[in-house]
């Protein structure tokens, strides 16, 4: 490690000015210098801090090794500590095409609400664009008294608005509809969600100042990726509360998730929240685009398919315990985990630990905002004995998540998409815990 | 713009604030710059159900052959039986326990196919198909799947025509399906 005050310019004992030292500073300073003059060459080893440790002995508190020579010095932007290295999204992609797939949230190592931007999930469908700012621009055209194109330094000029939404995939979950329950991180099946603060400016503000036609009641939206992928968004939704976004949690947003530009649909299917957006055209009619025809579409048992499946309904999710992790013997636990809905607000989640025979309502970490993550908790008392964990949401509208076999009789196994049911995990007599259908 | 200007700006726009208070009738800053047809044109991508954005430009499946076999057939297979890729073709029915959803018996307009060739495949080269060659490999897909004849000429104004046989297949859930478009009638009712 290179000394940090050679970095930092400052000298080597410099401390704020105006604070005298104490003396316990200036004794560790003092065990520092011969620390150096030990180790040599300006750099701080082992030797180092062991003989500045071995002069404490007997003076004081005995300290930890970081306690006892200078941290890290500063950094541009800060990274998640090293020891964290395994918190990170899960990919799978097309094996012919890298840029073809998703990578998941690890939403069972996470606390609260907002998702790291780093770990916000990807589904792409054809790579991340590396789109220069200043060359990028929205064009609005269509069903309009006159097409206007924005560039980004004007959209930034605009009013804008932040809101704390999820983004959900319609994919999201879909292993669920499989015979036999798969097992893996509890991310890794269900992170295909995820929530944060986006900061953009209306869409009706821009809808307005082109002249839509208020009689168009659809509207396509593009993004500028090598898919150039294209979907169709009733009006009624792309005035009501649509954003075209800039910023995610304080920041630009991240390339793999639309830099420059997003288009946000508040708790509507993750596909509709165009990246990388680049047109929008006032319609009479949807374009009847791949990704809402061909996919993104759930075929039922009546070999009819379900088109226009745009809200994403309630869910919930235990994250902790869950797969993957253990519990260290009986005793107390927090159940911990995550609903949404794209309805609006959660109004409760109902917590089983006896595979639904019984179930209790878990708290809920205010503020409960709509169409985003809210967290819950409730305390557990483990017996030690196999147990059934359950998490069930009910959201503003009075939508109740359904159990498994609900959903599936009622939709079969082959729509792929918004697969919305109750997730159970099982704890067996030493603390491993496992996905079941139960 | 200069320093000086800027704060000559500066104050004017505090002017016009104290002048017109918060809740300024427009407030919104009118910053997009008028697109021409012709700019329009050069961005637009977008295809219709009812033909609407399809270019000039005709093929057929005999004509698409070759363009699907060097482009196409490593990730959807030689006969579009999927690989890396989905599955392109095939009739069987939806109802089977374990249908593929192929472009025969499940995408709802041929000019889907058409767009979405256009704007997105090859994937490892999106956009470097020629309209002829897109028209005429849609056709050799839409052969594979028995919809057309081998020279059958597909362009502008035949291709919108085609009644895809799962045409009906879909529900609409959050928002109401669109009427027939203008071109399809019953006569082309597979």
């Amino acid at each position: 490690m290179n000394e940090p005050v050679e970095r930092t310019g400052l000298p080597s004992d410099a401390e704020p000015p105006g604070a005298p030292a104490p003396v316990v500073a200036q004794d560790r300073r003092a065990f520092l210098r011969r620390g150096l003059t030990l180790s040599g060459a300006g750099l701080v080893g082992v030797a180092g801090v062991d003989a500045a440790r071995a002069d404490m002995a007997g003076t004081g508190p005995d300290r930890p090794a970081w306690m006892t020579t200078p941290g890290a010095p500063f950094s541009n932007y800060g990274q998640p500590s090293s020891q964290e290295r395994n918190v990170v999204r899960w990919i799978a992609a097309n094996r012919a095409v890298a840029g073809n797939g998703a990578s998941w949230t690890p939403l069972h190592d996470l606390e609260g609400v907002i998702t790291p931007s780093g770990l916000h999930f990807e589904r792409h469908h054809n790579g991340v664009p590396q789109i220069p700012i200043d060359r990028h621009e929205l064009l609005i055209h269509g069903e309009v008294r006159h097409a206007l194109t924005f560039s980004m330094a004007s959209l930034a000029r605009y009013p804008l608005l932040s809101r704390i939404l999820f983004i959900e995939c319609g994919g999201n979950s879909n292993a669920g509809w499989h015979r036999l329950a798969q097992q893996t991180r509890a991310g890794f099946m269900h992170g295909l969600a995820s929530c944060s603060e986006w900061t953009g400016v209306p869409l009706a503000l821009l809808l307005d100042e082109a002249g839509a036609d208020p009689s168009a009641s659809w509207l396509i939206a593009e993004g500028a990726d090598a898919a150039a992928i294209q979907v169709s968004l009733p009006m009624a939704k792309a005035r009501g509360d649509c954003l075209l976004a800039l910023y995610q949690n304080g920041e630009r947003i991240r390339p793999e998730n639309g830099y420059p530009l997003r288009l946000i649909v508040p708790g509507w299917e993750g596909v509709l929240n165009i990246k990388w957006l680049r047109r929008l055209e006032v319609a009479r009619e949807p374009v009847m685009a791949r990704n809402e025809t061909a996919r993104y579409t759930e075929l039922q048992p009546s070999g009819k398919a379900r088109m226009f499946t745009f809200v994403m309904q309630a869910k919930s999710l235990i994250t902790s315990p869950s797969p993957g992790q253990h519990l260290d013997g009986k005793g107390f636990y927090e159940i911990r985990g995550l609903a949404w809905s794209g309805r609006g607000r959660i109004r409760s989640v109902e917590v089983s630990t006896d595979g639904g025979a019984h179930w209790a309502a878990a708290r809920l970490q205010e503020p409960v905002l709509p169409m985003a993550f809210t967290s819950f908790r409730l305390p557990w008392q483990w017996s030690g004995a196999p147990a059934v964990l359950k998490s069930r949401a009910t959201d503003e509208t009075g939508y109740v998540q359904p159990e498994r076999a609900a959903l599936v009789a009622e939709r079969g196994r082959h729509g792929y998409f918004h697969y919305n049911a109750i997730v159970c995990w099982q704890v067996d007599e030493d603390g491993e815990i496992s996905h079941v259908y139960a | 713009m200069s320093m000086r200007e800027a704060r000559g700006a500066g104050v004017a726009l505090l002017l016009i604030c104290a002048g017109a208070g918060v809740a300024a009738a427009d407030p919104t800053p009118h910053l997009g710059r008028p697109a021409t047809d012709e700019a329009v044109a050069r961005w637009n991508l977008s295809v219709y159900p009812d033909g609407r954005g399809l270019p000039a430009g005709a093929g057929t499946a005999a004509q698409g052959r070759a363009v699907y076999d060097a482009h196409c057939a490593k990730c959807h297979g030689a006969q579009g039986e999927g690989g890396s890729g989905g599955t392109l073709a095939g009739r069987g029915p939806l109802t089977d326990p374990d249908p593929d959803q192929t472009v025969g018996n499940y995408w709802p307009y041929a000019t889907t196919l058409f767009d979405f060739i256009r704007r997105a495949m090859p994937m490892d080269a999106p956009a470097t198909l020629s309209d002829d060659q897109v028209y005429a490999v849609s056709a050799y897909v839409l052969y594979l799947n028995r919809i057309v004849g081998l020279d059958e000429r597909l362009d502008a104004g035949s291709l919108p025509r085609i009644r895809m046989p799962n045409r009906d297949g879909f529900i609409g859930i959050d928002a109401e399906l669109p009427a027939q478009p203008r071109h399809a009638t019953p006569a082309d009712a597979h």
